[in-house]
């Protein structure tokens, strides 16, 4: 530690000691000699740092482009959408990134100063400025009708086929609602939210709430079947963050949100495709929301229909962890038969093998 | 026409006016201490007072942002010194999460307003104007005075908040509500937010009186023949500045105050539905969380743009009197600004695309965003022309804006990533959004602040900082600016989400622990580098290399009519009438023809 200050010291000590005698040995050998002399230095060191930074760009791109998720693909039918605009906005800009910053490092260079050169009086050319007022804005006009287009197919109505979930923010975790049975949501009210047994503040006198199945941490879909999120958030603002699906959403308290997106391939089908067996689609929470924002994560299963089928089937409504003894498994026979929860009689044993596996 | 004669009987009445000061200024030449350095009317003094507070803020973030990504660069290491200076926010030697937010919250708010706010046009717009246009000092030297003093109020309620118990705001320096506004849900949302809030206020008060004296004194104190359009570019930028400025940070405030409300009154504006644990649910109902999202960025997207555009224009000046040639296109520079500065009012809920806003709304914004780069593809390729065919003089400053030029394009055209919603859906809240406002408005702004320092430096201290000190910190901090933000582009790409204290549990992120160890370390680096540059700074102020020459840069504008360590009311005489534009370079093979050189008979016109 201290030796490390030391050296510091010492560094600072030596670079200064350099810099003050430079400035006395210009005065010696006159100041606009030394002047001249530090331009040709600095006029060469710019074609140095542009030849220097290409080539780390390019060093930088082989070191971690296999690192993003751009080589293993998105996972969702939008992911992909996403990425090949993506791509396409990478050429453009990357384009003119490599363009300008050649003309300019090379300008730099090449117009360094010089005692024959006689500067050119050009203070303006309508012609060049309009070309490069219409040129950005026709190419950039391009870039927004892609970009349009995907907003509004990303961002309208979900198909009506898509599985619907609802996905509550808390500090610091996740809760999952499916509607049950009856494909519809129960009515919910905050002020109704209890820990031990009401999460996410059902109103149990709702009948469509009595079959609403509520988990935490893992949340079920199926693939290639669209799935859409109602986004909420019970005390500050979240953000559901799909990385692998390339989707984003915020979690505010009071104003439902909602996302929707198709997944492509199964979690199995994804640990064989990026060849890691840790493989997991994660859900982060993308928007700071206190000192554990960063251990926020939840998981997304995607599992074939029939995985699904079986893995539903062995959810008990939320109402019953609230009210033990209407649970027809836990008490005599059911008083509310409407409510009675799937049996395992639609499990195949397939299904029930590949359950153990997840 | 009409409007011509106007400026000019304003400048006129100005001058004569300004002439009485003189007079009357020149009984006074005893000075006290408290008069001359600490209570001092003198808008040149002013500017030195904001620098040197940019500067030790600067100091100060940059720290913290070293101490954070210590962390984030060795996630499984412990030093134990942390404890030693840090105490219970750093137990073991590791910090806490606590700290870790505290931490980025305080960096982002300190870098944004009191450095590139503050340090940045309080400096320069308080330094420049009156220099360049002609004036004497600014329209109102005594709001003037009490806006530095309410920046230094500003500075020292924000500074005190470190020391709580609860420690500071932790919030992220965006303060979004709900979370800034329960203290249960986050111990930094206790006092620390208070005094976050007192401390904005304060620097909102500062920013309007400095900004409403900028706007008065270019509109109505330009010296004889200054029109607006013969004004250095400096100035425009410096004048877009303010208006931003003015008509934004009362949009902020007005946020502050509702939260203010919500916080201590009980009100529901931006609380709804919430149950905190522990505590049970709160009353309140029907608030919006995006209401305050919307009042800060109208605040917020001007804000960079405010950081921004002083850059610019110090940036136009240098390039074209160190290139010895006129700035390229001087009409679309100062369009492009107006453009930016239009704009700048029409893009905030860019910020927004996620927050679940109408997607139709969302489109319009798209558009809108995109648009800006035009403007700003202008300014680009004016300056590339500036520089084409031009012969070069490598000064400090000249190399701090062609840094510029670069840094601006490269994190420019990632704006184009994020700013097209369909991406944004992708890059939102990841490193990629760090690598691109750092790039775009933070080093790039900061080296603008830098190239104006190493230009003026002459005229604010009569000597010179030394040379060689001031290429060894450019060419480090060039590089290593380039080698903290470009690979986070990369972790962007993986969706590395910001503001996560540790990814070694992300089976997602876990892959750049190696990546942000070599980010850390060549921060650690660029910051020591810094250090170079403020020991030059204060040690050339004294021991530097005395200025004998009027006009060391050959340089156009006015301020380098003044003598060399200027007086209060910067002209002994006269103030000089001006009767060309600022950028008269090589023109009819003159070097340079100064703003007070009348026009030849012979003269070539353009």
């Amino acid at each position: 530690m201290y030796l490390t200050i030391a050296v510091i010291v010492l560094i600072f000590v030596v670079i200064f000691q350099i810099a003050k005698a430079s400035e006395y040995v210009s005065v010696l050998k006159g100041e606009e000699k030394s002047r001249k002399q530090n331009n040709k230095i600095n006029g060469f060191l710019m074609i140095v740092f542009l030849v220097l930074g290409l080539v780390g760009v390019w060093y930088c791109n082989e070191l971690y482009y296999s690192k993003t998720l751009i080589p293993q693909g998105a996972a969702s039918v939008q992911g992909e959408m996403v990425d090949s605009m993506l791509m396409l906005t990478l050429w453009v800009t990357g384009l003119v990134f490599v363009a300008t910053q050649i003309l300019l490092f090379w300008f730099s260079y090449k117009y360094q100063e010089d005692d024959n050169r006689k500067v050119f009086y050009f203070p303006h050319n309508t012609n060049l400025e309009l070309l490069w007022t219409v040129v950005p804005a026709i190419v950039l006009t391009v870039l927004v009708v892609i970009g349009l287009r995907n907003w509004f197919s990303f961002t309208g109505e979900a198909p009506a086929n898509a599985q619907v979930i609802e996905v509550t923010g808390k500090q610091f975790g996740w809760i999952f609602r499916y509607p049950g049975q009856d494909k519809e949501f129960g009515k919910k009210y905050y002020k109704n939210i209890d820990n031990s047994n009401n999460s996410v503040g059902l109103i149990w006198d709702d009948k469509m709430a009595q079959d609403d199945i509520v988990t935490e941490q893992t949340m079920y879909v199926v693939k290639d079947k669209p799935v859409k999120l109602i986004i909420g958030s019970r005390d500050v603002i979240h953000d559901v963050g799909l990385v692998h699906f390339r989707m984003k959403m915020d979690a505010v308290p009071g104003i439902p949100t909602t996302m929707w997106f198709t997944p492509k391939y199964t979690t199995k089908e994804m640990k064989e495709k990026t060849n890691n067996p840790n493989f997991a689609y994660e859900i982060s929470c993308d928007q700071m929301c206190g000192n554990s924002h960063y251990a926020m994560k939840g998981i997304i299963e995607v599992v074939t229909q029939a995985e699904y089928d079986a893995w539903l089937a062995k959810q008990k409504p939320y109402y019953y962890a609230a009210f033990p003894e209407k649970d027809p498994a836990v008490s005599k026979p059911a008083a509310d038969s409407t409510v009675k929860p799937t049996t395992a009689k639609s499990l195949t044993p397939v299904a029930q093998k590949s359950i153990v596996k997840i | 026409m009409s409007t011509e004669a106007v400026l000019h009987t304003h400048s006129d009445v100005a001058l004569g006016h300004h002439d009485a000061h003189a007079d009357h200024h020149e009984h006074h030449h005893h000075e006290t201490f408290i008069s001359k350095y600490v209570f001092s009317m003198d808008h040149k003094m002013i500017a030195k007072q904001f620098l040197i507070t940019g500067m030790v803020w600067a100091v100060l973030g940059g720290l913290m942002s070293v101490l954070f990504r210590l962390q984030l660069g060795y996630p499984d290491s412990t030093f134990p010194w942390l404890e030693d200076i840090l105490g219970k926010w750093a137990k073991g030697g590791r910090i806490t999460p606590e700290a870790y937010y505290a931490l980025v919250t305080t960096h982002g708010t300190v870098l944004v307003f009191f450095v590139l706010t503050a340090g940045l046009s309080g400096t320069f717009a308080n330094f420049l104007i009156p220099l360049q246009i002609g004036a004497r000092d600014m329209a109102s030297p005594f709001m003037n005075m009490l806006s530095y003093w309410f920046f230094f109020a500003a500075s020292i309620v924000m500074l005190s908040s470190v020391f709580l118990e609860t420690g500071p705001f932790s919030g992220g320096w965006t303060a979004y509500p709900p979370l800034s506004a329960l203290g249960d849900a986050s111990p930094g949302s206790k006092t620390g937010m208070d005094l976050w809030l007192v401390s904005m206020a304060l620097f909102v008060v500062s920013s309007l009186l400095g900004g409403l004296n900028y706007i008065a004194t270019v509109l109505n104190m330009r010296t004889k023949g200054m029109s607006m359009t013969r004004m250095p570019l400096t100035i425009w930028a410096l004048f877009f500045t303010a208006v931003l400025g003015v008509l934004s940070f009362p949009v902020l405030f007005s946020g502050f105050i509702l939260l203010i409300f919500d916080r201590n009154f009980g009100t529901s504006f931006y609380l709804s539905d919430i149950f905190v644990n522990g505590v049970g649910a709160l009353p309140n109902e029907g608030g919006s969380a995006i209401l305050y999202q919307h009042l800060f960025w109208f605040l917020g997207h001007p804000e960079v743009y405010i950081i921004l555009l002083p850059a610019m224009g110090m940036v136009s000046e240098i390039l074209s009197t160190n290139a010895r040639k006129p700035i390229f296109g001087y009409m679309a520079m100062v369009g492009s600004m107006f453009a930016i500065a239009i704009l700048a009012f029409l893009v905030w809920a860019h910020h927004m695309f996620v927050t679940g806003l109408n997607p139709f709304l969302g489109s319009i914004f798209v558009l809108l965003t995109l648009l800006i780069a035009v403007p700003s593809a202008i300014k680009v390729f004016n300056w590339l022309t500036t520089l084409w065919r031009g012969n070069i003089r490598f000064t400090p400053a000249m190399m701090f804006s062609i840094g510029f030029v670069s840094l601006f394009i490269s994190g420019g055209l990632t704006g184009i990533w994020l700013g097209n919603s369909a991406l944004d859906i992708h890059l939102h809240d990841t490193y990629f959004v760090i690598a691109h406002f750092h790039i775009v408005m933070g080093v790039a702004s900061m080296f603008g602040m830098f190239a104006g320092i190493y230009h003026w430096y002459p005229k604010m201290y009569g000597t010179y900082l030394n040379n060689t000190l001031g290429y060894v910190h450019f060419w480090i901090t060039i590089a290593g600016a380039y080698l903290i933000f470009w690979p986070m582009h990369y972790e962007g790409l993986a969706g590395m989400p910001r503001r996560y204290y540790d990814y070694s549990t992300w089976e997602s992120f876990k892959q750049f622990a190696d990546l942000n160890r070599f980010i850390s370390t060549v921060a650690m680096i660029v910051f020591a580098a810094q250090l170079l540059f403020l020991f030059n700074f204060f040690y050339s102020i004294f021991k530097g290399r005395k200025v004998t020459t009027l006009n060391p840069w050959g340089s156009n504008t006015l301020e380098w009519t003044t003598p060399i360590r200027p007086g209060h009311g910067n002209w002994p005489g006269e103030i000089p009438e001006v009767h060309r534009w600022a950028y008269d370079y090589g023109k009819d093979g003159k070097e340079f023809l100064s703003q007070t050189t009348p026009v030849g008979e012979d003269e070539s016109h353009h």
